[in-house]
């Protein structure tokens, strides 16, 4: 199969979820989301980029099913998706008291699994972000870097189908960031997760992404969707790329555009 | 290891050590520079024979007080947690409890203490006293505490679809950890203060054989020495009191909450 193919089935596979005239407004009136639509498909990374409150995180929040949408309406390929997602926060989110193990632990506990079962997944997961030497440590003992792998790995040993992330490596520093972008493609290969990543970031969007979409400050209004080909080998080659760069331009275009839109 | 830094915190007490026994220095040289008589101001050298002296007595007066407190305490820890689990699950049991445990908190309990006295028998009446002061912090910290759960971690708990005792378990209890020991420690030292303010108020009866009756006893004979023999086990009391819930409450957040971290620093 080629690289066109591959696109060109990445393009045309079937929604995961469908968002369709979806809205959001908060009690105090504050309009998140207005008549959004959204496709999130199988097998994809996808990309919501847009300017500090232009509804990125909402949406996020809607589909994992911690908000509902005030107008519009949310549709699953199945019931299971619905029931099997991960999500990786801005913050990692851990339980302080408790250990990295117990913190990946959690889900499966929640769900019921007893830990003597749960226990090869959790250190599958564990050591799939080279955390296995550090089951016992508290999220105090850990860099920024290591507590959000952590929380990768407590997302993932559910296996999810979906995996949402919210800005998960924001507050990271740039060399550390560039190790989890790649850590982060090499868990999608091994996992297969469909994802949806929100970033500020235009390098990051266009690295780890097969589809971005720009978002407007405008309640729900779309600046533009880029397609980028998942057969190209994501590395440090492609990010010095004539491709890489005119991605980063055209996605920065639109932030631009999102920017200004905001701009009274 | 900082257990064993921590274990030894000689600045910690060498410096208020030094400081007391420098001011008891002083007392006692005033004392027999100015030859004031024992009745007026005993030398801190008198109070401890009188303390070695009158031990039997006083101590078992103080395991009297000590065991009041230590069971007003503990009634008190549990019926705070339960009212403030009580009063997280809902706004409504909040709007109809909580006012009376206010109530409960701003009333000085020197002026409960007479009319416990009245219907309940002496003991139980410092049993109660205790009780009162010491179970307010315990549940106003223990809700503060469940009610300042992380909205990360909540949501993470939506996601997984957790159910209310889950959620009580494994988060909300842990995180509310903090708040109920800083109320615990609060409660600890209050408990002691219900304990010998109830004594005194029994004491003033002629009724009571806790340590603040012996100082009502020794005020009535003049017994200057041993008012502040009694004094000073009070005081011990009350220190080892908070030094042993804070050294619980450093046990169970050490490694993890910022209170500890800054003393392990």
């Amino acid at each position: 199969m080629s690289a066109r193919d591959i696109a060109d089935v990445q393009v045309t596979a079937p929604a995961l979820v469908s968002l369709r005239e979806v809205g959001k407004t908060f009690p105090n009136g504050l309009v998140a989301l207005a008549n959004y639509d959204l496709d999130v498909r199988e097998g994809e990374i996808l990309t919501l980029l847009g300017p500090s409150g232009c509804g990125k995180s909402t949406v996020l929040r809607l589909i994992a099913g911690l908000a509902s949408p005030t107008a519009g309406v949310i549709n699953w390929s199945a019931p299971q998706v619905k029931n099997n997602i991960g999500v990786v926060f801005q913050d990692a989110t851990l339980l302080p008291w408790a250990s990295v193990f117990d913190n990946v632990f959690l889900p499966l506990r929640l769900k019921g699994v007893p830990r003597e079962a749960a226990s090869p997944r959790i250190e599958e997961a564990l050591a799939h972000v080279g955390l296995l030497n550090f089951s016992r440590a508290l999220p105090r003992e850990l860099s920024g870097g290591m507590r959000m792998r952590c929380a990768i790995a407590r997302a993932l040993v559910t296996r999810p189908t979906l995996m949402m992330m919210d800005e998960p490596f924001a507050a990271l520093d740039e060399v550390t960031r560039f190790k989890l972008n790649d850590d982060l493609l090499a868990l999608k290969r091994r996992f297969g997760a469909t994802i949806v990543f929100v970033t500020h970031s235009v390098f990051e969007a266009a690295y780890l992404s097969t589809r971005i979409v720009v978002m407007s400050r405008r309640a729900g209004r779309l600046i533009d969707e880029i397609e980028i080909d998942p057969a190209i080998p994501r590395d440090d080659d492609y990010r010095s790329s004539k491709t890489f760069a005119d991605m980063c331009r055209r996605a920065s275009q639109a932030l631009r555009v999102s920017i200004e839109e905001a701009t009274p | 290891m900082i257990w064993t830094r921590r274990a030894i915190p000689w600045r910690d007490i060498g410096v208020p050590l030094a400081v007391l026994f420098l001011a008891l220095a002083l007392w006692e040289a005033l004392v027999r520079w100015k030859n004031i008589p024992p009745y007026i101001l005993p030398a801190p050298s008198v109070i401890l024979a009188k303390l070695i002296e009158d031990r039997q007595l006083l101590f078992s007066s103080l395991l009297v007080t000590l065991g009041v407190t230590f069971e007003a305490l503990v009634i008190a820890t549990f019926c705070g947690v339960a009212l403030a689990l009580l009063i997280a699950q809902s706004k409504w049991l909040e709007r109809a409890l909580l006012p009376f445990a206010i109530t409960l908190q701003v009333t000085p309990i020197i002026a409960i203490a007479p009319l416990l006295l009245v219907y309940l028998q002496p003991g139980n009446a410092v049993l109660v006293c205790a009780f009162l002061v010491a179970f307010f912090p315990i549940l106003s910290n223990t809700s503060l505490g469940l009610a300042s759960v992380d909205f990360g971690l909540r949501d993470l708990f939506d996601l997984y679809r957790a159910s209310p005792w889950q959620k009580l378990i494994y988060l909300r209890l842990p995180s509310a950890l903090p708040q109920f020991l800083a109320g615990l420690r609060i409660g600890g030292g209050l408990a002691l203060i219900g304990a010998i303010v109830a004594e005194l108020a029994a004491g003033a009866s002629g009724q009571g054989t806790g340590l603040a009756y012996r100082i009502v006893e020794a005020g009535f004979r003049l017994d200057i020495p041993r008012m502040f023999a009694a004094l000073a086990l009070i005081s011990l009391s009350g220190l080892a009191i908070y030094g042993a819930l804070a050294a619980l409450s450093y046990v169970l957040l050490r490694g993890w909450h910022e209170s500890a971290r800054a003393q392990d620093e």
